[in-house]
């Protein structure tokens, strides 16, 4: 086994059972672990519901920390849809030009940064710093606000620890009420004034609805994109040869990206709340009780998937649910997506090989199984071409 | 070259001329509206969700099962429903027309 692989902790379970039943603070989840189930239960949002009390669809729940409503994530269809009329152009900006010379310059100038060091430790000198600007990029506002961003650590929501630090939400919440306040006093071009502005069916957003857009935004991108541009270059150390493939290969970027994604899957699982007693793969589901749609074990289906646990660089046929399935496909996957275009693009112009110091993993407990989301500490050397 | 036609919701009729590389490629480099192509045509997103004119469903074949998999779940799905990244351009696709499924 090499340092950068993730291996599959659900794999006996899914082929066995196809559930896995853990508990969450009381309020059990019934995790559905193949790729068929997880996509007919993202699409069957009657039965399995995203708008239940805020915070409960995730796992673990974040009920006691948060009251307001992340939307349009925890918004069921047909009120989903206007939000996401209303939000998709913005999010869709990334494809646009200016948005991606915004972002070259940040990650190449990270990199030249980094190709100067001895060593680094990837999370706090890299991903979080990348993270954070490009957060600054997609909200349109100043570059110098991503040093508070950077001070907030990884997780918006959790502390070295503690999973669930209601103090550290809080913070969050009243730097989005300052901004929304800004906004309000100052109107600009940035993602708070154009809330401020909007209409969903005729109507101006209440104050409570732009946080729930805003504290989607950070929370939906932070620790997911940290993983996915942390497991990259530990993937890249770890694996010269495919630094070189990508460089000698530019048109096999695109599905690379989407292999990587598939075989890091950001984001383990996302929960919803049975409207009704049903039924997954013959195990009962009682109304009221949680799902998950676990996007982890789902992407390495072996029904599906060939060599599901390889890293294929360019694998053809790859209909993974990293980003989700259905209506509540993930809203940052354009940015997300270009993050990885150009990490990709700028690595292989100006890094020779990325040396694999040490890591420390980042293991999730997930009832019996243990799933490595990323790592808690990663030391690189980066040798410039 | 092969000759293809898209028509989008709002009926606008679109015919685009390439050689090679996939259908969904063709229309999204041509701002065709309602292809989106979103995960580059590794059959993930379902937004190349074409149907394909009756008279050339025999030019174009049958969807694998991993893309029929994908086109089950959608609601504007029907027998002639193809995404149209797993659809490679050939001399044989030239004169198809392809109504945009969103």
């Amino acid at each position: 086994m090499k340092p950068s692989d993730h291996l599959d902790p659900f794999q006996q379970a899914r082929t066995e059972q196809g559930v896995s039943k853990i508990d969450d603070q009381n309020d059990p989840v019934n995790m559905v672990l193949r790729l068929k189930d997880v996509r007919k239960c993202a699409h069957n949002w009657k039965t399995y519901s995203s708008e239940a009390t805020p915070g409960r669809i995730v796992v673990p729940s974040e009920v006691n920390i948060r009251d307001t409503r992340q939307i349009p994530f925890e918004v069921d269809p047909p009120k989903h849809s206007a939000f996401r009329e209303l939000l998709d152009p913005w999010f869709k900006r990334p494809l646009q030009d200016k948005y991606r010379d915004k972002l070259r310059k940040q990650i190449s100038t990270l990199i030249d940064d980094v190709n100067q060091q001895d060593s680094i430790e990837a999370i706090y000198n890299f991903s979080l710093l990348l993270q954070s600007r490009a957060l600054t990029v997609l909200m349109n506002t100043p570059e110098s606000e991503a040093e508070t961003f950077i001070s907030w650590g990884t997780h918006v929501f959790r502390s070295e620890d503690d999973p669930l630090d209601a103090a550290k939400a809080q913070q969050l919440y009243d730097y989005i009420d300052q901004k929304i306040d800004e906004a309000e006093a100052n109107p600009s071009d940035d993602l708070f004034s154009t809330l401020l502005a909007a209409e969903v069916d005729g109507e101006r957003l209440a104050r409570e609805q732009i946080k729930g857009i805003i504290i989607l935004t950070f929370a939906g991108g932070r620790d997911t994109v940290i993983n996915m541009v942390t497991n990259t270059l530990a993937y890249l150390a770890d694996h010269p040869e495919s630094l070189q493939r990508l460089r000698d290969e530019p048109e096999i970027h695109t599905r690379a990206i989407e292999e990587l994604i598939r075989y890091f899957s950001p984001l383990t699982h996302m929960g919803r709340v049975a409207t009704e007693d049903a039924q997954v793969c013959e195990h009962a589901v009682k109304a009221d009780s949680r799902i998950s749609l676990c996007w982890a074990s789902a992407n390495r289906d072996e029904t599906v998937f060939e060599n599901p646990n390889e890293v294929v660089l360019d694998r053809k046929l790859n209909p993974h649910v990293a980003f989700g399935f259905g209506h509540h496909n993930c809203l940052g996957a354009t940015h997300a997506r270009t993050i990885m275009h150009i990490l990709i693009e700028q690595l292989v112009s100006k890094v020779d090989h990325i040396d694999f110091i040490n890591a420390e993993e980042n293991i999730e407990q997930w009832g019996d199984s243990k799933r490595k989301v990323g790592y808690h500490k990663l030391h690189l050397t980066f040798n410039a071409r | 070259m092969a000759k293809i036609t898209f028509i989008t919701r709002d009926q606008q009729a679109i015919t685009l001329e390439a050689s090679s590389g996939s259908v969904m490629e063709l229309a999204v480099q041509n701002s065709v509206s309602g292809i989106d192509g979103d995960c580059g045509g590794v059959c993930s997103c379902a937004t190349c969700h074409v149907h394909v004119a009756p008279k050339d469903v025999s030019k174009i074949g049958a969807p694998s099962e991993i893309e029929q998999d994908m086109l089950e779940l959608d609601d504007n799905a029907n027998e002639y429903s193809r995404l149209c990244c797993q659809m490679e351009i050939s001399e044989e696709l030239d004169g198809i027309v392809l109504n945009v499924a969103h």
